[in-house]
């Protein structure tokens, strides 16, 4: 963005935002919206507390978890059914049905099936990110280069070397674009199973802190949240990039 | 004129086994009820370049994918040092029209790949590879990638790996369409000098009548639909001639304008 000729750095219009927000804050229109200095020092007191430290460990645990079993299922998966053909027709209506089903509608399921704990907790995390995990590793296999593939096969590779040293690669880009959409959705899902499945971490914060009307504390752990979420994406955004320079050409 | 040649006359016997690298035996391929292939037969000899001519469309691909063991035939066989071939075998190395390197693995993995995958030790294979990127002129590119280089310079490595397999058939299926036009002269130049040095046989699809004539020992017209051997071109005398005379040599004008005259009502 260019203001009166000079170049502002990268998402400067948030201090815009944060202006507005410390306006509307320090007019005391609504006890909902503390100015947002208070909201820093807030989260600046918080941080540290057993408390916090807790919430986030137990978030961070589910996430980690979900986000793990969500990868290490959904890309192989997918990669099997960007391969075969009958692998393909068999999953590919239940990807694109849970892929846009409002997934929170099963959380009672998941809670009849797997109890109050952890586990539906992490299971509700994996299902919101293992979909477009698997649909963007089967479109990314089934873009590779027909003659990439067919070189594979002329050197003699074995099926195993040809998915570990082939397959896999060329289609790393758009397996790392499905796997940052589904860490989005992952953050999501942590949050809907810990508020809706066990107050547990971050979920049972927010509970306790706009049960009580603290909205500091509120918003300062939304803050906190949003970046975290916002910080994981873009990192994985920029391996995105990474990878897709030395993909370029295939 | 010194010219030979001969109407398609399908070989067959033992005693071509040793001569011929690879014959190809009444090989058909229907694609549903299309006929890309009919009865096709062909011998090609062991230790020299032999070029498939076509306008496109004449199955000059598909017959390379089956000798390369990628496609299988509806009908007939193909025999690489009189074994059946029914799939991809280290006999046989491809070097492709796209050049299809792996774009995250240097110059020196690319040309290593079909060791790697053979499970050669990383130093035997990377010393092997290194002597073929020598060979192909591309020394001092080991650790590049393949965006870094230019089309011409990418399929040298294609080349390369396809040299560092050890394979005794070369298939190259119009390596050189991709590049440019001065590229590809000083390409072809190479290869001449390549195929006297490597005795390999050399199986080149192509869709150039000068470049075919121009490094061919034995060239196979192909004229399609479906697609059949029409003649077989020996440009015997030119071979011996130095790179830069053979463009200027009346043998080599003669059966450039033969080849086109016959291809000529082929070519909408």
């Amino acid at each position: 963005m260019k203001v009166l000729g000079y170049q502002l750095p990268g998402m400067s219009s948030l201090i815009l935002w944060g202006l507005l927000w410390e306006i509307v804050g320090r007019l005391g229109v609504t006890f909902f919206i503390p100015p947002l200095s208070e909201v820093f020092q807030t989260l600046f007191s918080i941080i540290g507390t057993p408390v916090f430290l807790k919430a986030i460990s137990e978030t961070a645990y589910a996430f980690v978890a979900g986000v793990t079993s969500a990868i290490v299922i959904g890309v192989p998966v997918g990669i099997l059914m960007g391969k075969s053909r009958l692998l393909d027709e068999l999953l590919l209506p239940w990807v694109n049905i849970f892929l846009s089903a409002p997934l929170t509608a099963l959380v009672p399921v998941l809670m009849v099936l797997f109890g109050f704990g952890m586990k539906s907790i992490i299971i509700i995390t994996t299902l919101f990110a293992i979909w477009i995990i698997i649909l963007n590793s089967r479109a990314g296999v089934m873009q590779i280069n027909r003659s990439l593939v067919e070189m594979a096969h002329c050197f003699g590779a074995s099926p195993m070397d040809a998915f570990t040293k082939v397959y896999f690669w060329a289609a790393l880009p758009e397996i790392l674009g499905g796997i940052r959409i589904g860490v989005i959705r992952a953050v999501k899902g942590v949050i809907i199973g810990q508020l809706l499945i066990s107050i547990v971490g971050f979920g049972a914060l927010f509970e306790l802190y706009s049960a009580n009307f603290l909205m500091g504390h509120f918003w300062a752990v939304l803050i906190v949240l949003f970046a975290l979420a916002f910080t994981i994406s873009e990192f994985l955004a920029y391996l995105e990039r990474r990878v897709r320079y030395y993909a370029s050409e295939r | 004129m010194a010219m030979s040649q001969t109407r398609v006359a399908p070989k067959r016997g033992d005693e071509h086994d040793v001569e011929y690298a690879v014959s190809v035996r009444d090989v058909s391929k229907n694609y549903g009820d299309v006929e890309a292939l009919k009865d096709l037969s062909l011998d090609f000899p062991r230790g020299q370049l032999t070029s498939i001519l076509g306008p496109s469309g004449c199955g000059k691909t598909t017959l390379l994918k089956i000798i390369a063991g990628l496609l299988s035939p509806t009908s007939g066989e193909v025999e690489v040092n009189g074994k059946a071939v029914t799939g991809p075998g280290p006999d046989r190395a491809f070097v492709f029209q796209d050049f299809a390197l792996l774009p995250w693995a240097s110059v020196i993995r690319n040309v290593a790949f079909g060791l790697e995958l053979r499970g050669v030790a990383r130093s035997e294979r990377e010393s092997i590879a290194q002597k073929y990127i020598q060979n192909v002129g591309l020394g001092g590119f080991e650790n590049s990638f393949p965006h870094e280089l230019s089309g011409g310079m990418r399929q040298r490595v294609g080349l390369a790996r396809a040299l560092s397999v050890d394979a005794q058939v070369l298939l190259m299926d119009e390596p050189f369409s991709a590049v440019d036009e001065q590229t590809r002269r000083k390409f072809q130049e190479d290869l001449l000098s390549l195929v006297q040095q490597e005795s390999r046989t050399f199986i080149f699809v192509t869709h150039s009548i000068e470049e075919a004539v121009y490094v061919s020992d034995q060239i196979a017209i192909l004229l399609p639909r479906p697609s059949r051997v029409s003649e077989i071109i020996k440009p015997t005398g030119i071979r011996n001639k130095g790179t830069d005379d053979i463009r200027r040599d009346p043998e080599y004008l003669d059966i450039v304008d033969r080849i086109w005259a016959s291809l000529r009502s082929y070519v909408e």
